[in-house]
């Protein structure tokens, strides 16, 4: 019996390689823990028909290279269902793409197969990746495997509950706001938002797409640290993507952590302020300093996010018209094909959001809004550069509040855009963001996760990495 | 100050993204996008001196040779599994001029 709450990818790596255990028999492991939990968790929306399989070339690998083996040769990984993987069915959480069938793999899945990892199945998310909670599923709600009353987070709330019920050791998500770090926040594990560019945006089905990044959740940084150099790095088929870096930025670190005045400004939960504080205590004694940073346009984030993202997410979607693939409900002529596949297909959240960035690009808002919030964007982005030159990462509490009960945000949307309010930052200036667990507060007489944020230059994934660690190690 | 937006804007808008909206959903929509819009009109306060490259690190122009095709052919049965409607090997819809 593989005892999987306190697995690491490292400690499998070692076991694999020692032979302790097949890939067969870890697969065969988390199957069994995906077929006790998944029924209440909701995790995974699919488990795949040929695990076993994939298993089996793991171990023939392994047997074949031993320690020569790619580093996650073997490794139960979960995947956000808007990542594409070729032949399987990747519905991004909506109706309109229940029975669509990835054509091709997206480059970090491409990255990711050549380790031959296991790919148990496709996880859970909010449609289109639009939401806090993951409530917004059209395949049903995800619980938090922590509380159950709880949300897991969201968007990536199935990948990060898929690692937090030992269903997965390792998962991919995507977060274009907060996506992967919120519900690592929520569901105590580890996530990582990389610098815009670093990982490659080919095939995962798009959202925003200058601030869309598939990251890793796993339960380390060090786990974290190893599913990104395999999926990062550049690809012909996203523009964006990069190998190396085209700013060199190695300055020498002088252990300074910025944290930025804003947070004055936002109502942050005192039990979570105060988890944060106790957390830079213990970070100062391992020879941190803290400093207060000045970021003054940094507190409108929020705002610039929800003009631009809509805006991009009303182009972007406007691919899903019945035609090429997907869902088509047929009208009476062309154009009321379009309007009623787009109305049965797409839930409310992805509705308003579309109509939102209909509006904010229309002719007699585009200035007002899309434009200034263009501006805007530039200054917050300018400003994380400013303070970068004070200090070496930038910390932050990663949400305002702890894990919040299912159904408490649904019928406001605003409140739920605000449980964002911290992480967007990161996306808005495109630099690298971490969430690591920083301890527990106690809600209705049980612990719940909090987490702790650490953004770092554009290109410094090793800072964050660093600070990550000791911060893992204080606790 | 934003105005805010009435039921006949957002018809339009709704019409101009092809979506189809049940009254319910038309009716919370359009409180939701007041409020909505009364948050993000606080972008109107932040001080855009910078006009500087920003969000992603220097933007520069990504290119490359328009050469080595594929062989015609190759992806077409795997992308036509996935069209909702098809004759022969194309993409079928309703006709488009009236």
């Amino acid at each position: 019996m593989i005892e999987l709450k306190s697995l690491t990818i490292s400690k499998a790596r070692k076991h694999l390689i020692d032979g302790d255990f097949t890939a067969g028999d870890l697969t065969d492991a988390y199957l069994k823990r995906i077929g006790e939990k998944n029924p209440d968790i909701n995790a995974y929306l699919e488990v795949f028909d040929d695990v076993r399989a994939q298993a089996e070339k793991a171990d023939r690998i392994l047997k074949e290279n031993g320690d020569k083996s790619p580093a996650l040769c073997g490794i139960p990984f979960a995947t956000k269902d808007n990542i594409l993987i070729r032949e399987r069915t990747a519905s991004c959480g909506s109706k309109i793409l229940e029975h669509y069938r990835a054509t091709y793999d997206a480059g970090a899945i491409r990255k990711l197969k050549e380790h031959n990892p296991v790919f148990l199945g496709r996880a859970n998310m909010d449609e289109f990746a639009m939401g806090s909670s993951n409530e917004r599923s059209a395949y049903g709600l995800v619980r938090n495997p922590l509380d159950e009353t709880r949300a897991p987070g969201g968007s990536s709330g199935g990948p990060a509950a898929a690692v937090a019920m030992d269903g997965a050791l390792a998962a991919l998500g995507s977060d274009t706001g907060g996506s992967v770090r919120q519900p690592a926040s929520f569901c105590g594990i580890v996530g990582l938002k990389p610098t815009y560019g670093a990982v490659s945006r080919s095939g995962l089905i798009a959202m925003a797409s200058s601030f869309d990044q598939i990251g890793p959740l796993a339960k380390t940084v060090e786990d974290v640290r190893l599913v990104y150099e395999a999926i990062s790095g550049n690809d012909p088929k996203d523009s964006t993507s990069f190998s190396k870096p085209p700013v060199a930025d190695r300055r020498p670190q002088t252990k300074t952590i910025g944290v930025p005045d804003y947070l004055e400004k936002m109502e942050i939960d005192e039990d979570v302020r105060k988890n944060f504080d106790d957390a830079l205590e213990a970070l100062k004694d391992r020879g941190y300093k803290v400093k207060t940073v000045s970021l003054p346009n940094a507190t409108h984030s929020l705002a610039v996010y929800y003009i631009l993202m809509p805006a991009e997410a009303s182009t972007n979607l406007a691919r899903f018209d019945g035609v090429k693939y997907g869902l088509r409900a047929s009208g009476s002529d062309l154009f009321d094909d379009y309007v009623k596949t787009r109305g049965e297909g797409f839930g409310a959240e992805v509705k308003r959001r579309i109509i939102l960035g209909t509006y904010v690009l229309s002719a007699g808002y585009h200035d007002a809004f899309y434009a200034k919030a263009v501006s805007a964007r530039q200054s917050i982005a300018r400003e994380f550069v400013d303070a970068f030159a004070e200090a070496d990462v930038i910390a932050t509490p990663t949400t305002p509040t702890p894990p919040f009960k299912l159904g408490e945000k649904t019928a406001d949307p605003l409140a739920m855009y605000l449980a964002d309010v911290l992480t967007v930052p990161a996306n808005i200036a495109g630099i690298p963001a971490l969430s690591v667990p920083a301890g527990t507060v106690i809600r209705d007489g049980g612990e719940l996760p909090v987490g702790i944020q650490f953004m770092g230059p554009h290109y410094r994934e090793d800072v964050l990495f660093a600070v990550g660690e000791a911060s893992e190690a204080s606790r | 100050m934003i105005k805010m937006m009435d039921t006949a804007e957002l018809e339009k808008l709704a019409r101009l993204a092809r979506i189809a909206m049940s009254p319910e959903e038309s009716q919370g929509f359009r409180a939701d996008f007041n409020a909505i819009l009364k948050y993000v009109s606080q972008i109107q306060t932040v001080s855009d001196a910078a006009q500087t490259e920003g969000g992603s690190g220097a933007l520069r122009n990504v290119m490359r040779e328009d050469g080595e095709p594929h062989e015609s052919g190759v992806y077409t049965d795997i992308l036509l599994h996935e069209a909702p409607e098809k004759e022969n090997n194309f993409v079928k819809v309703k006709k488009i001029l009236p």
